[in-house]
């Protein structure tokens, strides 16, 4: 399996048998805050789904958002690149700034920010076109490349994604002929091969069986050095094995955010330990 | 008798019931079918591709008939597909349910349902009068305004099959709508929007009454899309109906070559359909 650079320090130190995040996140100063949520308020019509949340993404680390289903979760994911917006009655109060521009301004151009916020959803969605054209899809639509630009940069992607031995020989081959967790890491390189800055991603593992489930993960792994990672999951000890830094919500509010070893260790607030210790959810 | 046998009873009737309904509905159907197949058969002959309608008592063909069919429905398809394709892509893509939306889409049925007399004594009205005389260009139009509801409501429906987590995985690349929908929605839907082409060229292929009223017919051979041009249906209706032996014969042969069209176009669709569903 490929895994073109391991991040700096990145050795993982063990837990209870999950390996937690890497002790550089110990040290507060190498922090910088990438994506800064302030008093946000979600709706669905006149339904209020999130309620006052605020927090920060950190440059370059993992965060988790995790909470029972219907807590706003992944709500609150849609929010960081306007997702919602695509549908009428959705509506964010609040501030969310990306790297100190609020991006829920009026006048922030939303294709844009799409641009340089990648999303990989819960059931993989390639399109039906070739795998090489699902990779350059979104490239073709902001840059200007020659031919072989285009082919470096796909490989590049694919190589990220950690699927470039298995397809390289039918690059032709639809996107839809791959399996699901093939499809999956296609979807994964089609959104670093635009070279965002932020990664979401919506359960992206919760469809697929054990095996993919693990490359998923190892790839994310190896993708925090350069990006700054959101994942929602339902899975509990997939947060606490790819995480820097966990939300836990419960219906509409954030209850407790936190480093994920405090978060799965020593939880502040009674109802995140009830929840990680699995006595619901 | 008890309850379970009662039951047991009831569905053979159902059964039987539904299977003699069945029954009757095919045998029509297979008799208007033999029937072509055995006057029609007996009259193919190459003349029919070579020479235009005869006048009574001599032998002849259908080539200007079958020439003024394939290009007036070409023209037909070739206005009315787009409009067609482009009005579905704003009911599915754009405008949803708003007022707009919801006012086309109403039109829109009462169209594809409205009687093909309708349509051909409106275009009798907007063209044929004004120029003085029938055309193949008001034939053409005629046939275009049966194609866009047919053409409009396929496509909005598969519009609306393509699942939305599509639209979002492009738009979350910071695609614009346009190209969300011209390149991602358009494409997965694009076996589904061909068959509803492929319908709506069966649909006017035998259409008759709007031709009746707006290109009309012609004895001979004529190219020019200003002038009367013949095609199958209304030569099939005029020469059905006539006393001479010969003409009658060219009327079967007309609808047989028009039936086979249309059964092809039919597989066609339906090819095109169960591959396109079986790949998914």
């Amino acid at each position: 399996m490929d895994r073109p650079s391991e991040a700096p320090g990145a050795a993982t130190t063990q837990f209870r048998g999950i390996s937690l995040a890497s002790p550089r996140v110990m040290d507060p100063a190498s922090l910088t805050e990438k994506i800064s949520i302030k008093s946000l308020d979600f709706y669905y019509g006149s339904h209020k789904t999130l309620k006052d949340i605020s927090l920060s993404i950190y440059d370059r680390r993992v965060t988790a958002f995790i909470g029972p289903s219907g807590c706003g979760k992944s709500t609150l994911l849609r929010v960081l690149n306007r997702m919602y917006d695509l549908y009428p009655g959705q509506r964010a109060d609040g501030t969310v700034l990306l790297d100190g521009q609020d991006i829920l301004s009026p006048k922030q151009d939303i294709n844009l920010l799409r641009a340089r916020i990648g999303m990989v959803f819960q059931r993989p969605t390639p399109f039906p076109m070739s795998i090489f054209d699902n990779v350059a899809f979104g490239m073709r639509l902001y840059e200007r490349l020659s031919q072989s630009e285009i082919e470096g940069r796909v490989e590049e992607a694919l190589k990220g994604a950690a699927l470039w031995t298995e397809v390289k020989e039918k690059l032709n081959q639809s996107g839809l002929s791959l399996s699901g967790g093939q499809q999956q890491r296609l979807c994964i390189a089609r959104a670093i091969a635009v070279r965002p800055s932020v990664l979401l991603l919506d359960e992206p593992a919760s469809a697929l069986d054990p095996i993919s489930t693990a490359k998923i993960e190892e790839l994310i792994d190896s993708l925090q050095s350069q990006y700054t990672i959101a994942i929602v999951t339902h899975n509990m000890q997939q947060a606490a094995r790819v995480s820097d830094f966990t939300a836990f919500l419960l219906m509409g509010e954030l209850v407790e955010f936190s480093r994920t070893e405090d978060i799965f260790t020593k939880p502040s607030d009674p109802r995140t330990e009830a929840y990680v210790t699995g006595r619901f959810g | 008798m008890t309850l379970y046998e009662r039951r047991k009873m009831k569905n053979r009737l159902a059964l039987a019931a539904s299977s003699v309904a069945a029954l009757i509905g095919l045998f029509w159907l297979l008799a208007i079918l033999g029937t072509l197949l055995v006057n029609g058969v007996s009259s193919l002959s190459w003349q029919l591709f070579t020479d235009s309608t005869p006048p009574p008592g001599n032998t002849g063909g259908l080539l200007n008939a079958i020439y003024g069919s394939v290009v007036m429905s070409f023209f037909g398809i070739l206005f009315g597909t787009p409009v067609g394709i482009l009005a579905g892509t704003y009911l599915a893509e754009y405008g949803k349910s708003n007022p707009l939306a919801s006012l086309i889409r109403f039109v829109n049925d009462i169209l594809l349902s409205a009687p093909s007399i309708i349509i051909g004594l409106f275009v009798y009205e907007l063209m044929v009068v004004p120029m003085g005389h029938f055309s193949a260009w008001a034939g053409t139009v005629a046939l275009a305004l049966i194609v866009v509801p047919v053409v409009l409501r396929t496509t909005e429906d598969m519009l609306n099959l393509v699942p939305d987590s599509l639209r979002e995985a492009a738009a979350g690349l910071g695609a614009p709508k346009w190209q969300v929908v011209g390149h991602v929605v358009y494409r997965a839907a694009r076996s589904g929007i061909v068959t509803g082409i492929l319908l709506s060229i069966a649909r006017v292929s035998g259409e008759t009454a709007p031709l009746l009223f707006t290109a009309l017919n012609n004895q001979f051979w004529s190219a020019n899309m200003n002038t009367p041009m013949a095609n199958l249906p209304v030569v099939i209706f005029q020469f059905a109906l006539s006393p001479y032996e010969d003409w009658r014969k060219l009327a079967w042969a007309g609808a047989l070559l028009i039936t086979v069209t249309i059964l092809v176009l039919n597989i066609s669709a339906r090819l095109l359909t169960s591959r396109s569903s079986a790949r998914q």
